[in-house]
């Protein structure tokens, strides 16, 4: 085991895929001499050669649609979008292209695309880079999303999704890129399967599940409510599309409370999609209706009010309270 | 068959060289016959003024007063060459660089750093100073200036619509649909590319094969490639542009040639990309030194001049860095300001319940003084 930061990480994954697979190349803006905005591809380019780390004109629709192009010759594209709010002009590309190609050609053109995506806010950016954009491509039938929270998961998570023969959209969540873990190199991509979720805090109260930046946020949450007696089961979800549904419903069966949390908006987020499955799977199990804690309903606000868009340790509790039925910010409205 | 030019030295416009000689141009030269020696040292005041707001911005942001600075740092002919040349009431739609064509509309420098402190979105009411605010999203304003050009047009408006952006923009769609949108339209719109070489780390090779001046005319856009770190060329070749634009004959192309003398922004490091010989190559063609010999050839004191400059620069940046660093945070409800033009009723809801939530924390305070846990 090495204890490296998740940036890193996933400059490992990026590295051990590239030497298991010739085909896999990686496309996208600076990320060749610079190593990426991040350096999530740092001394790749150096090691591997312009063919395979490729540093792309500044245009994402061209990147995306070149990739698929790429696909079809028998490669395995790697694509580096800089930042969450650069995305959209790929995607035509990416809904129309990389998502349809499978079910278009009736199985016979496949699209290994990895599509990677710093997301998320928290770090003071200016506008268009703080973005959770990942309910337009979780709403997409043909593309997979991933969300890894920790650098383990972002090192094996990353090699599964460039394995994976499905385009996988891969979130990064930005603000932890800097944090370290334990991360075994040497197990290649042996983990969990991609698309399931992973209990990280076992608890008897509530079930708490959330992604990317935010399991770490919701496993402060937990050790908090310890206080008050409150014993919270964090899930991470890690997969997106899928949603490993198996996993939560056994635990919010269990707790017979469920919390979801995300930075993303809340009309038609994860959280609403996971409400509903679980309210379906679980309604008589539910002793509260499900809860969601998340982004307002607002463009990404400008950095000085973005500590009161995302949702915090704070939050998630009065959310946790909610469900739990205890005092919380909604009480003065109830009855 | 036509073979791309590639990346030759030859046909860059100018009219004042790196020498500060006076060089004769056909084409410019009856557009900056009215440039006297005092509108000269208008120009250089204007260039040595930003160059001062560029380095405020850099200091703030390293004190931690401002998130992040884009840098316009040798880009200063080029920004106030073609901000001079334009009428108030013509409409800029800018990149997030254009710190210098702001200064033209008269924007106080404060409104244009507090959106990079991440107090606001937007410095200023864009109709109030005919001038978009800063667009992030690479290229995607030139489209908007064509069609506020169209709108020009179909009104029948005497005015310009002007947009400015880098080399890297010209590999985005957007830039592309909106040179076929303007030139099918004969919208007079103003295509400024400040060519800067350098799109973060990439060199401006991989973003063109030929000169970025030479894509406008397969379109069927005329256009010009100047000298970016004259001022005196920008201006001659924006005049150019507008005039015809207002005389109808639809829309121009400028490459200004010039050198991002800093980094991207704050948070990029150039050493890990570029080579340094280039920076010293680039530093010989500076736009302000190249004005102070071409005025000192007329017969101005240099250190006088400089001084004069620096009394506007030095006004500026002392009311800026007040202005700055006395600068409120925003309200925790303005989070939910300005979504919609009219009630919004899922939103409405957020609102008031995070006005509980928030009210949570303010009872305890009083009660506890502590948090509300």
């Amino acid at each position: 085991m090495s204890a490296l930061t998740f940036g890193k990480a996933l400059n490992a994954g990026l590295r051990h895929s590239m030497e298991a697979d010739s085909k896999v190349v990686l496309m996208g803006e600076d990320i060749g001499k610079l190593g990426g905005v991040f350096r999530i591809t740092d001394g790749l380019q150096k090691d591997f050669g312009q063919h395979r780390v490729i540093d792309t004109p500044l245009a994402e629709s061209g990147i995306v649609g070149t990739a698929v192009g790429m696909a079809y010759r028998g490669f395995r594209p790697v694509v580096e979008i800089q930042f969450d709010g650069f995305v959209y002009p790929a995607f035509d590309q990416i809904v129309s292209q990389v998502a349809k190609l499978h079910y278009r050609t009736h199985g016979q053109v496949s699209m290994p695309l990895t599509i990677r995506i710093p997301f998320g806010g928290g770090i003071g950016s200016p506008e268009h880079h703080s973005e959770s954009p990942e309910a337009y491509f979780a709403h997409t039938a043909g593309l997979r999303v991933v969300s890894p929270s920790n650098p383990q998961d972002a090192y094996v998570m990353l090699q599964q999704a460039i394995a994976c023969n499905d385009p996988v959209v891969f979130f990064e969540p930005k603000r932890r890129y800097h944090e370290r873990g334990e991360v075994d190199l040497d197990g290649g991509m042996a983990g969990p399967d991609l698309g399931s979720a992973v209990i990280r805090r076992r608890g008897t109260d509530v079930t708490l599940v959330a992604y990317g930046a935010l399991v770490k946020t919701a496993l402060d949450a937990a050790t908090a409510a310890e206080d008050d007696g409150i014993s919270i089961e964090v899930i991470d979800l890690r997969s997106l599309s899928p949603v490993d549904y198996a996993t939560v419903e056994a635990s919010v069966k269990r707790t017979g409370r469920l919390v979801v949390t995300h930075e993303a908006a809340q009309t038609l987020g994860l959280g609403a999609e996971i409400a509903a499955s679980i309210t379906e799977r679980c309604f008589y199990h539910l002793e509260h209706a499900p809860v969601r804690v998340t982004g307002f309903d607002i463009p990404y606000p400008y950095s000085k009010l973005e500590m009161h868009h995302l949702p915090d340790l704070d939050r998630i509790l009065d959310g946790v309270d909610r469900a739990m039925d205890r005092p919380n910010s909604l009480s003065s409205l109830e009855g | 068959m036509s073979q791309p030019a590639g990346h030759r030295d030859e046909g860059l416009i100018q009219l004042i060289d790196p020498s500060g000689r006076r060089t004769p141009n056909e084409e410019l030269d009856p557009w900056v016959t009215d440039v006297d020696v005092d509108a000269l040292r208008g120009l250089h005041t204007d260039m040595v003024a930003i160059r001062r707001i560029d380095q405020e911005g850099t200091a703030l942001q390293r004190q931690g007063e401002l998130a992040l600075w884009p840098p316009l740092l040798g880009q200063e002919a080029a920004q106030i060459g073609a901000g001079r040349a334009l009428e108030d009431d013509d409409f800029i739609f800018p990149s997030y660089r254009e710190t210098g064509l702001a200064y033209c509309r008269g924007v106080d420098a404060e409104d244009t750093l507090r959106v990079w402190r991440g107090n606001a979105y937007s410095g200023w009411d864009p109709f109030g100073k005919n001038m978009a605010t800063p667009q992030i999203i690479i290229g995607a304003q030139t489209l908007h200036a064509a069609g506020y050009a169209m709108g020009i047009k179909y009104d029948g408006g005497s005015q310009a619509a002007i947009t400015f952006f880098g080399d890297g923009a010209t590999s985005q769609g957007d830039v592309n649909e909106a040179m076929v949108f303007a030139a099918s339209y004969q919208a007079p719109v103003v295509f400024f590319c400040q060519n800067n070489h350098w799109a973060i780390s990439e060199p401006v090779e991989l973003q063109s094969n030929t000169h970025i001046a030479d894509r406008p005319v397969g379109f069927g856009i005329p256009s010009l490639r100047v000298d970016g770190n004259d001022v005196l060329a920008c201006l001659a070749a924006t005049r150019i542009a507008l005039d015809r634009a207002r005389t109808g004959n639809g829309p121009t192309f400028i490459e200004a040639v010039t050198y991002r003398m800093g980094p991207h922004t704050t948070a990029d490091d150039p050493t890990r990309y570029r080579d340094a010989n280039e920076l010293d190559l680039w530093a010989a063609k500076d736009p302000i030194e190249r004005l102070e010999k071409h005025l000192a050839g007329l017969g101005l004191d240099t250190a006088e001049l400089q001084a004069g400059a620096a009394v506007v620069a030095d006004a500026v940046a002392e009311k800026l860095r007040k202005a700055i660093i006395g600068l409120q945070d925003p309200q925790p409800m303005d989070v939910f300001e300005n979504v919609y033009s009219q009630p919004h009723a899922t939103l409405d809801r957020q609102r008031e319940h995070y006005a509980l939530y928030q009210q949570q924390f303010a009872d305890a305070g009083s009660a506890t003084e502590g948090g509300a846990r």
